[in-house]
């Protein structure tokens, strides 16, 4: 149960996003058009409202908004113009931030994914996969995925590297605190 | 001099598991006479992993390629959805948002306000170079291929920086597919998501979202999917069914991009090397529909 209203959150996010939650009126859009609603728990429009109520915690902790695909369909529908995956992706930096992120693995693989481009300043998937398996443990999964992939040519194991990978380094240095 | 002369930023992917979608950009852009000089030492645009971490970063990698873009003054043709939306929305936001630009400038080392087009090669297909001119060039018509066009996310939305002509039902693709002679089938999944950025992560997620759309595709009579995003055709081609020692696919529809199609049509060499490096072998289809004589 909620007892309290705080506009803290909602303001903080208003900073970093540009995005005026306040707005939601809570028609539901979001959540009917979301692909991967099914997995989610709150629900998009949920989401909204707990940050209307000022629910930080729970929201930091919740996995909603690191299932959030990014498809933009909620983005593109909500009739009050909030860019709600933009307010995902500024709950998931906050969430990262705060130390309270659940749903390690994908957040591992956000990890794996740009240590790849700060390593070689361009992504290779054999690069990737491995990184991931290194840091999240699945070292067994999708071999014989891989096997299909090897004889069909999809392995490169030549990694490709930027010729200036210490400017995309710098990029790196300069945005750490940029999120 | 061409036309059509752009700066090509290749991406990722075109080197990695989606060569046949690099390669065959470069056959057709080659055969329609559009110039492609590469983007000297571009780097990675971030994709969904740096703007779901870190805005800035976000920004700021595409900006390095901007800023690269900038000196050579000539419009950047992109073919992956992923960096063409990712190099559209920094675009946008260095030249709305100068103390962002500042930030970016600072952070990149170089004036990342590019402010020619970036443009994805459906969009100068359908709408600069033409249909009719493409349908000039069909040597192949592609009867018997029936297909669902799938558009995914990133070439629809955010509307304010995609090309389509509707967020909700674009058909750009459509189109292009009937200047082809291939029997576009009806289906209302053209813009759903395939899941792609949880694609090793929350594979569960990925796998219902991808049998979904091979389900609707199958409903909607079609013999395969066109696609003009790497990473959709790469998750719907190795997600259906993920598992740790063993591979199996529960539904056979080839998934193709629409430049292998053009160069099928066009009778480009190179077409049978792209259409066998996929997942899910196109072959059968091609040998049904006698599209491609099997050797």
């Amino acid at each position: 149960m909620i007892h309290t209203v705080n506009r803290r959150l909602e303001a903080k996010l208003e900073e970093r996003t540009g995005q005026k939650v306040r707005h939601c009126y809570q028609c539901k859009k979001c959540s009917a058009g979301c692909p991967v609603a099914f997995a989610m728990d709150p629900l998009p429009h949920e989401v909204m409202k707990l940050v209307q109520y000022g629910a930080e915690e729970r929201l930091l902790k919740c996995s909603t908004i690191w299932l959030c695909a990014s498809c933009e369909t909620c983005s593109t529908r909500c009739p009050n113009d909030i860019d709600i995956a933009g307010v995902m992706d500024g709950l998931r930096r906050m969430s990262l931030e705060s130390g309270l992120a659940s749903e390690r693995e994908i957040a591992l693989f956000h990890k794996a994914f740009l240590n790849g481009i700060k390593l070689a300043g361009k992504t290779n998937e054999s690069v990737l996969i491995g990184q991931y398996k290194a840091l999240s443990g699945r070292l067994f999964d999708d071999l014989g995925l891989g096997a299909v992939m090897f004889l069909k040519g999809k392995v490169k194991m030549l990694p490709r590297v930027a010729k200036d990978r210490g400017a995309v380094r710098r990029i790196f240095k300069e945005t750490e605190k940029g999120s | 001099m061409s036309d059509y002369d752009f700066t090509y930023y290749p991406g990722c992917s075109q080197s990695g598991s989606a060569e046949e979608y690099g390669d065959s950009t470069e056959a057709v852009c080659k055969a329609l006479g559009i110039e492609l000089t590469e983007l000297p030492d571009w780097s990675c645009c971030g994709a969904s992993s740096a703007h779901m971490t870190n805005d800035l970063l976000s920004v700021a990698l595409p900006g390095r390629d901007l800023a690269e873009a900038k000196k050579l003054g000539r419009d950047v043709l992109v073919v992956c959805a992923a960096c063409y939306s990712r190099m559209k929305i920094a675009q946008k936001r260095v030249l709305e948002d100068e103390e962002l630009a500042r930030r970016v400038e600072e952070s990149v080392g170089e004036d990342p306000r590019f402010a020619g087009q970036v443009r994805h090669l459906l969009d100068v297909l359908v709408n600069d170079y033409g249909l009719a001119r493409i349908k000039e060039r069909v040597l192949l018509p592609l009867e018997g291929l029936k297909a669902v066009p799938y558009y995914g996310c990133l070439l629809v939305r955010p509307p304010e920086v995609c090309f389509c002509d509707s967020v909700e039902n674009p058909t750009d693709l459509d189109r292009f597919l009937e200047a082809l002679g291939v029997e576009v089938r009806p289906w209302s999944f053209k813009t759903d998501c395939c899941g792609g950025s949880l694609s090793l992560s929350r594979t569960d997620v990925t796998e219902r979202l991808v049998n979904k759309l091979f389900t609707r595709a199958e409903e909607a009579g079609a013999n395969c999917i066109v696609a003009a995003c790497p990473m959709c055709v790469a998750n719907l081609e190795m997600r259906q069914q993920p598992g740790k020692f063993s591979f199996k696919i529960p539904h056979h529809l080839p998934v193709l991009y629409f430049t292998e199609l053009l160069g099928l049509a066009m009778t480009l060499p190179g077409t049978d090397r792209w259409l066998k490096s996929h997942i899910i072998d196109p072959m059968p289809l091609m040998a049904e529909t006698k599209l491609m004589i099997p050797s």
